[in-house]
């Protein structure tokens, strides 16, 4: 066999074993995330130098605990290690094993060696097998696994470089199977499978059989060729209940031989902290305050990126506008992308600290704590305690949080997060609540310490929480999905977070929300331009139609252009679109001007701002006017002649931005994890109808 | 009536004799929990469920529905 110039390389093991870690040190920044065919979860590859000529793609799969997945996410194993076909199917697996949990992580080696991959096992923080007491023989182990075996430090970047030696030896790796499982099972119903299927290894014919229903990528002979197989279910479980029982047995022989541990290390930092940190009264006050300490911290530290991000590209527009030839394609720039790319890049800052956070939490340990305490808890609402996670995401964007739900492996616990994850108060619904607090709530303090605009956004956050909550409830009840209520978390170890794997965590969930919802952005802002900018003969013929007005006579030059622009927005398709609307949103309160303000919310929240700052900039009579507040501040209602953004107005688009489902890109993200319209659908009309009956409420009830 | 990990105090160790293989997630025989292994009950969640175990040398959280599933005998 010739030697290939570019490998594929799996990397394998289990949560919580520094995976992570090693594939940082591996490929550097040399990563991107892309997408398995046909599924929607991430793939984590990146490129690394083995040595002068070979360079490996090393893609890092799922922590899993074993080949048989339970969730989405260890589906992704599954198929990678099956399906030839893929375009990562792997030349060799790297098995990431932690030095303390041995035994459970040869668990997880001795399946994809029976895969015959060439397969390598690496130990990692191995630095602290002395601390430990920990002692292993590592050219018995090797014998007796029939594999090589590299020891390192990924933290430190201690071994790593002897891995890369060995994987440039790879051909020539021992590709036994570690356990005969067929044997001590039933060898007559193994061999039957072995004369079914020439083709593959036994194991991967058993594991086809077993998983047949998360082997998507079978042909449809070879799906009914298994069928044959998978008639008996009872044997089946019974066979795989064998198999487990078995792989322990050969691993605690080969253990026996070759790891001890000196059991001396009675010091227990974990169960110390263990007992704080899920106590029932100090447990719940931690992570409580800590969730504070989150919040003030995103608030405090973002908004000064924020403020140098909207006046960079309010720059950037204006550069664009003066230097560049007049024309369509300058206003393309200037007055689309520009402000496009801008109300992206804005958000980035409070995503990336939120994340930081919790990736944070993640990389100590504390989460699964987090997890523990809240189960039950959130089990009354019909979700798990791993929705912990999700929920505290979708304050920064719905789309990396409803990701985030993957490792929920009840499928009715994960849906029901996935749909009212959208309530929680997310980074673009604040520049919206911000701009229409500052002009309907007096800046005032109530009992000397409060701040009353500040109450209001904290009253407006508990909102969407309640309405998660409450929704969730609703949807438990309603929602008829069996569910087996299967929960299994690990607690990990407690260890110092590397700055390392938190960094590229961060990365990654930034370039979720870029993806996921930027581009949605981006492409509508350009729209929305679009529409704006362009409309019938009304609107092309609004310069001669203005100036023939009497009234128009004596006005200065100034006031005619604005009231000429005035005019074509009135008549562009956008200003058309916000006309037909206006019956409907009537009752709400709001008139056209406002519904094309909420036409052009659906590609993100916060192009509200822009979007009324655009209507009223052009409106505007005599000398532009301040800020966008003190327009909107300005504004009147020419039926009553009091001000447009009332108390009255101003609560019912406040409960209306709390409640509607108005985001692209999280609808797009709910199909693709639910593999459905149905599920996206409902979110959009539900809280849409929800949001559309307070507001209705609201505004009667207050003018 | 038998003992299962439901009813080990915290601090308590147990054997594990059996469990009905349908109640049972595959994923937690494959994380060592299996018949013959000590299982130890390290802390119990507020609201009284989860549990926190440690069995085989994993640290685990599972619900108290399962935990009954799974007959152990104390060792004291």
């Amino acid at each position: 066999m010739k030697s290939k110039s570019l490998l594929n390389i799996a990397l394998v093991g289990n949560p919580n074993t520094g995976k992570t870690s090693l594939f940082n040190q591996l490929t550097g920044l040399n990563q991107k995330v892309g997408n398995y065919p046909g599924i929607t979860v991430d793939k984590k590859q990146g490129k690394c130098k083995v040595s002068e000529h070979l360079t490996a793609e090393i893609t890092d799969l799922p922590g899993t605990y074993s080949i048989n997945p339970t969730t989405l996410d260890e589906t992704i194993v599954l198929e990678t290690l099956l399906n030839e076909k893929n375009d990562s199917f792997p030349d060799l697996v790297i098995v990431v094993a932690e030095v303390e949990n041995l035994k459970r992580n040869l668990f997880l080696f001795s399946q994809i060696k029976d895969l015959q991959f060439p397969t390598i096992l690496v130990i990692n923080m191995s630095d602290q097998m002395v601390r430990k007491g920990i002692s292993i023989d590592i050219d018995t182990l090797k014998k007796e696994l029939k594999s090589e075996i590299v020891l390192i430090s990924a933290r430190k970047n201690i071994g790593v470089d002897d891995l890369k030696k060995e994987i440039e030896n790879y051909e020539n790796w021992n590709t036994e199977p570690v356990a005969n499982i067929s044997d001590k099972i039933d060898s007559v119903f193994f061999e039957a499978i072995e004369t079914a299927f020439p083709e593959f290894s036994i194991y991967k014919s058993w594991l086809l059989i077993t998983q047949q229903k998360n082997c998507d990528f079978l042909s449809s002979d070879l799906h009914r060729k298994i069928t044959e197989f998978n008639k008996d279910n009872e044997k089946i479980k019974k066979y795989q209940h064998k198999e487990t029982v078995y792989r322990y047995q050969i691993i605690n022989e080969i253990l026996k031989k070759t790891y001890s541990v000196d059991k001396n290390e009675a010091t227990d930092l974990r169960s110390k902290l263990d007992r704080i940190l899920t106590h029932r009264i100090f447990g719940y006050i931690i992570f409580f305050g800590i969730l504070l300490l989150i919040f003030q911290s995103i608030f405090a530290w973002a908004s000064y990126p924020m403020d140098l991000i909207d006046g960079f590209f309010a720059n950037l527009s204006e550069l664009a506008k003066t230097n560049l030839p007049e024309g369509t394609f300058t206003n393309l720039i200037a007055e689309g992308v520009i402000p496009g790319v801008g109300g992206v890049v804005i958000f980035l800052p409070q995503i990336a600290i939120l994340f930081m956070f919790i990736a944070t939490l993640e990389e100590t340990g504390y989460m699964s704590r987090v997890v523990f305490l809240m189960d039950k808890i959130m089990r009354k609402f019909g979700m798990s305690g791993k929705s912990i996670i999700p929920l505290i995401s979708g304050t920064a964007c719905a789309i990396p949080a409803i990701m985030a739900s993957r490792n929920i492996s009840d499928w009715k616990e994960r849906l029901i997060t996935i749909l009212v994850i959208p309530f929680t108060t997310c980074s673009a619904r604040l520049p919206v609540y911000a701009i229409l607090i500052a002009l309907i709530i007096p800046d005032e303090r109530v009992f000397g310490i409060f701040n009353l605009q500040g109450l209001t956004l904290m009253g407006l956050y508990l909102l969407g929480f309640t309405a998660a909550i409450s929704s969730a409830i609703l949807l438990h009840n309603v929602l008829k999905i069996k569910t087996r209520g299967l929960f299994i978390i690990e607690m990990p170890n407690y260890k110092l977070p590397s700055i390392k794997n938190i960094f590229y965590e961060v990365v990654e969930k930034t370039k979720a929300f870029i993806f996921g919802a930027g581009k949605i952005i981006l492409a509508l802002s350009i729209v929305l331009w679009f529409l704006a900018s362009n409309g019938s003969s009304k609107f092309k013929n609004a310069t001669e139609f203005v100036t023939s007005q009497e009234s128009t006579n004596n006005l200065s030059e100034k006031v005619l252009s604005k009231k000429i622009a005035f005019y074509r927005l009135e008549h562009s398709y956008i200003g058309n679109m916000g006309k037909i609307i206006e019956p409907v949103i009537k009752p709400m309160g709001y008139d056209w001007k406002i519904g094309i303000a909420l036409i052009s919310s659906f590609a993100a929240r916060e192009v509200f701002i822009g979007a009324l700052a655009t209507i009223y900039n052009v409106e505007s009579e005599g000398e532009d006017v301040g800020t966008i507040k003190e327009r909107m501040a300005a504004e009147v209602n020419p039926k009553t002649g009091e001000k447009r953004f009332d108390f009255a107005t101003g609560m019912s688009l406040l409960l209306f931005y709390a409640f509607a489902m108005q985001c692209i890109g999280t609808l797009a993200i709910v199909k693709r994890e639910t593999k459905s319209w149905k599920w996206p659908i409902l979110q959009l009309t539900g809280m849409g109808a929800l949001a559309y009956v307070v507001s209705i409420i609201t505004y009667n009830i207050l003018s | 009536m038998g003992d299962t990990i439901a009813s080990l105090l915290i601090g308590e160790i147990g054997i594990i004799q059996d469990f009905c293989l349908d109640a049972i997630p595959l994923n937690l025989l494959e994380m060592g929990c299996l018949p013959g292994k000590e299982v130890r009950l390290l802390q119990i969640a507020p609201l009284k469920d989860p549990l926190y175990i440690k069995v085989n040398g994993s640290h685990l959280a599972i619900r108290i529905e399962t935990a009954k599933q799974i007959n152990i005998t104390k060792l004291l």
